[in-house]
Parts: structure tokens; sequence; C-alpha cells
């Protein structure tokens, strides 16, 4: 009798290979031509929209190297640390509690957030505030469609994030480096901009534990730090909030923290990026404006001095 | 006590192949040798390795006269010199992969860094400070010079000092490692200070 495998026992690595998967994507980024906006940073060769040649070179980094080189101080402050010794991290069940400025709060299961929203494909960039950068293919949705069901009210002018506090599973937590939880936060007009989303993977896998399983933000115009991981709660505020890393060193990490090339950070320059992956003689590339997403986000900024308000 | 003999043609050369091991290693997993390898940034990881041993051979240079105080042992400073030139091929090797696998000789970025960054600014001043250390580290040199040569070779706790101050202001966030050098750094030299003091006090 031939045995067929149920879906469920079927591993996404099992089904396409990774080169596989990255030829598939041309089709799919072809496919996807109802939205301009994204297919500039798909790679996609269709003779019908010519590459701006600041975004031609989006090849996603290999798994590996997106799985190994981490920063994510709830398991450690090396970058290979969160690889190392995020083993004993149980992701599920897992759920999220939104509330504040909102007609619709509560805690709701991770299902329950995640389920009613098409998982698509994002390949993005990822500039670190470090000055290294990656591309990342994302999978999960716009933050913008999950927050409009909670109905937030006039006075919800921002939305604040925290990542899961658990130092029995989260090594880095028991060192006192930062204050935990880890808090992040946007505006309402940042939160809900399409190119904002909620990844639940990476390389159509979910998300493995040191990339912020299982659910994380993902600001691609933003320095990576912004991109919370682990998320557990979402609230609704009419104040800034307060966010981890300008809290810990407000003259060195700001509230917006955008990528810019042209504001420095006050120990390093912000002009160049070392792209994770090259060759080793590779020279580093040129940093751009909100990470390559200006046509996109700029407008959100019109009018703000980016000097003062990095 | 090992003998003049001993110290020249066994513990010398095992100290210094000792010496060695961490850029043996570093070179393997850079040619991927065996199993060995870089992570996904090779340039960090070989900037920080090279930059970290170059501060242990300051701190192992450091201890030998601490240590002959302490144990007795004059002959521990017959690896004084190698120590203090390990430091500067260390060191100098992390400058080297600075200038060309991080910066790739681009002059301009370099002259800002140099100038502009001060975590850079004073990591480049220990280098410059450690070339006339090795220069003057033969024995014509220091016969030459004679007490002048003991002066000049006290901008060795300068370097410690700068070498700990560039790893302090290098990180973005976690102090516990360069705390540790500091810590190890202000015993040494504080044991220095202490020495003087009193012996002065006796005087």
């Amino acid at each position: 009798m031939m045995l067929i495998k149920k879906p469920d026992d079927i591993r996404p690595s099992e089904i396409t290979s990774e080169a596989n998967f990255l030829s598939r994507r041309k089709f799919v980024s072809a496919a996807a031509a109802t939205a301009p906006a994204l297919l500039l940073n798909s790679g996609c060769t269709n003779a019908d929209t010519p590459e701006p040649s600041a975004t031609s070179a989006l090849v996603p980094n290999p798994l590996e190297d997106i799985m190994s080189y981490n920063n994510f101080y709830e398991f450690g402050l090396g970058k290979s640390d969160p690889k190392n010794y995020s083993g004993a991290f149980k992701p599920k069940p897992w759920s999220v509690t939104i509330d504040g400025e909102a007609e619709v709060t509560g805690t709701f299961d991770f299902e329950d957030i995640v389920g009613p929203y098409p998982i698509e494909e994002r390949i993005y960039r990822l500039r670190c505030v470090e000055a290294w950068s990656m591309v990342v293919p994302w999978n999960g949705f716009p933050l913008g469609d999950l927050l409009k069901r909670f109905k937030p009210t006039s006075k919800a002018k921002y939305v604040e994030f925290e990542t899961i506090v658990r130092p029995s599973e989260m090594p880095g937590q028991r060192a006192g480096v930062l204050d935990f939880p880890y808090v992040e936060g946007l505006t309402i007009a940042e939160a809900t901009h399409p190119l904002t989303i909620l990844a639940t993977g990476v390389y159509g896998i979910d998300l493995p534990n040191q990339n912020g399983a299982p659910l994380r933000l993902v600001v691609p115009w933003k320095y990576g730090f912004k991109s919370i991981k682990s998320i557990v709660r979402i609230s609704f505020t009419e104040t800034q909030p307060k966010t981890t890393w300008s809290d810990a060193a407000p003259s060195e990490y700001g509230f917006y923290a955008n990528v810019n090339p042209n504001v420095d950070h006050p120990r390093w320059s912000q002009a160049r990026e070392r792209r994770i992956g090259s060759r080793l003689f590779a020279d580093k590339q040129p940093t751009l404006m909100f990470n390559g997403y200006a046509d996109q986000v700029a407008a959100l900024y019109a009018g703000l001095d980016l000097t003062r308000n990095f | 006590m090992p003998s003049l003999r001993q110290i020249r043609w066994f513990w010398k050369p095992v100290t210094f192949l000792l010496c060695l091991t961490p850029l043996a290693y570093l070179t393997l997993q850079l040619f991927e040798i065996g199993s060995l390898h870089l992570g996904p940034n090779p340039v960090e990881d070989i900037q920080h390795t090279l930059g970290i041993w170059g501060i242990r051979f300051i701190m192992l240079t450091l201890a030998i006269t601490p240590l002959r105080w302490i144990t007795g042992k004059a002959w521990l400073v017959r690896f004084r010199r190698m120590f203090g030139l390990f430091v500067f091929t260390y060191c100098g090797l992390h400058f080297l992969n600075y200038l060309v696998l991080d910066q790739t000789l681009n002059a301009g970025a370099i002259a800002e860094d140099i100038l502009e960054r001060p975590f850079i600014t004073i990591g480049f001043g220990a280098l410059i400070m450690l070339i006339p250390l090795a220069v003057t580290s033969t024995d014509g040199w220091r016969r030459q010079l004679g007490q002048r040569w003991l002066s000049l070779h006290r901008l060795v706790y300068l370097i410690g000092i700068f070498a700990c101050w560039h790893f302090y202001w290098q990180v973005k966030k976690d102090i516990r490692e360069p705390m540790i050098y500091i810590c190890i750094l202000a015993l040494l030299l504080g044991m220095r200070v202490w020495r003087r003091y009193h012996r002065g006090k006796r005087a």
C-alpha cells in the first residue's frame, strides 16, 4: 500500500530547495505587478518594469546567514548567541495582548492574530545600526491590516510593542545589559504603512527562535533594532512610547531610527554598510536613504528635521 | 629555576608557538581548513580576534613585572620582550585588517575615521606609540638608549590605557568584556603605583 504523506508531515524545506525557491521568486514577483511599491524591491526581471539601479542587487542572503548572525540580546550579546542559546525557547503556544486606545482589546491566541491574513513574501533589505546589512525574504502580513481590527480611537497616535520576558528560556534576560522587556514603538502612520509587516516566517519556514519566533515586526526603512521580536503586547498610546535603545543610550539611538547615511552614529559612520555574506575583499556598499525605501516612506517625515529626530 | 639554556632553547620557543596559536587558528578559519570557518561577517571576526589578542598580550606584558615582585622569579622578565612584540604583531594586523579588508584602502573613509571617531583615533594613537617600542626592542637599541630606554618604554602604560579605552568605546552596550580588561589593567598599574608610593615613603 502506498503511503501518502499528510501535508502536516511535510516540512517546507523538503518541498522546495532554497535554490528553487529563489528561482521561483522571479515568477512570483512578476505576478506581483499589482503592487508596484513592492515590485521595486523584488529583483524582478519583467521587461515592463525597468530595474532601478539602487535596488537591482536584492538577492536574499542564504538562510544560514539569516539564522546565524543575529542581534537578539534576550539570548546573549554575541552574534551567534541567539542561534546557540535559543533552543529552549518555546514559541508555541503564544498569545498577544492588545490594549490601550482602541475599542477592541484583550488577549488573543497566535492563530487568532495571524489567521485572518494571507501570508505574503516580502524581500526586504535589513540594515543594522552597526553598519552591516542583509536581504531577508520574510513571510508575513501588513501590520496595518491587523491594527484596523482593533478599531484604534482618535487618541491612538502611537503603537507600542513589547517582547516576551521569559528568563528561564532566554539566558540573555538573566544578565542585566538591557532593561527587559524590550519595548519598541512606531507612530500610527508608520505602523499602518503598507511596507510595515508582522513576520511569521522566513524562506517559507516558521520564524526560527533566533529571528524572533513566532511573531516579529519588520520595518525595512528603519535600523534593525526597531523591528522588535517575539511580540507579546501591542498597545495603542497617545504619547510617544519609551523604546529600549533610546532609553539605554539617548544620545546614540532615537525614537525614529530611520536609516540615514547622512546622520552618523556618534561613534561611527552610517554612510556605508558591510553586506553580510559578501566576498572577503568586497567593498562596503553605500547606505541608501531610508534604506532604499525613500520613494515609499519619505513623505511620512515631511518637515521633520531628521538630524535632530534621528 | 630553569637554566638560561632551558629558557632559550625550550621555554622561549614553546612560548613563541603558544603565542602564535590564535593567529594560526584564525588562519585556519580564514582558509576554511578542516571544518573550521569564520562567521557570516568574517571581516568583523578577524578584526575582533586580532584586537582582543592585542589587548591580552598587553596585559601579559604588563603582568611580568608584578609577577616577578610577587614570586621573586627574575627569569620571568626574559619573556617580556616576546610578549611585547606579540602586542605589536596582533595590533598591527588588527590595523592592517581594518585598512585592507574593512575599509578596502579607502583613504577618505580611513582619514575620516581616524580624525572624527574618537575610538578609532585613540586606537590609532596606541598603535603609533607601539612603533618606537617595537623598533627599540633590540639589545642594541637598549644599550644605546640606556636610561632613556626605560623612560621610552613606560609608554606601554599609556598604550594599555588607550587600548582598553578603544575597546570600551567601541562596544554598543555590553561593557562587561572591556570592563574585565580595564579591571586587570587597573590592578597591574595600581600595583606599580602602590609600590612606588610605599618605596618612596620608606626612603
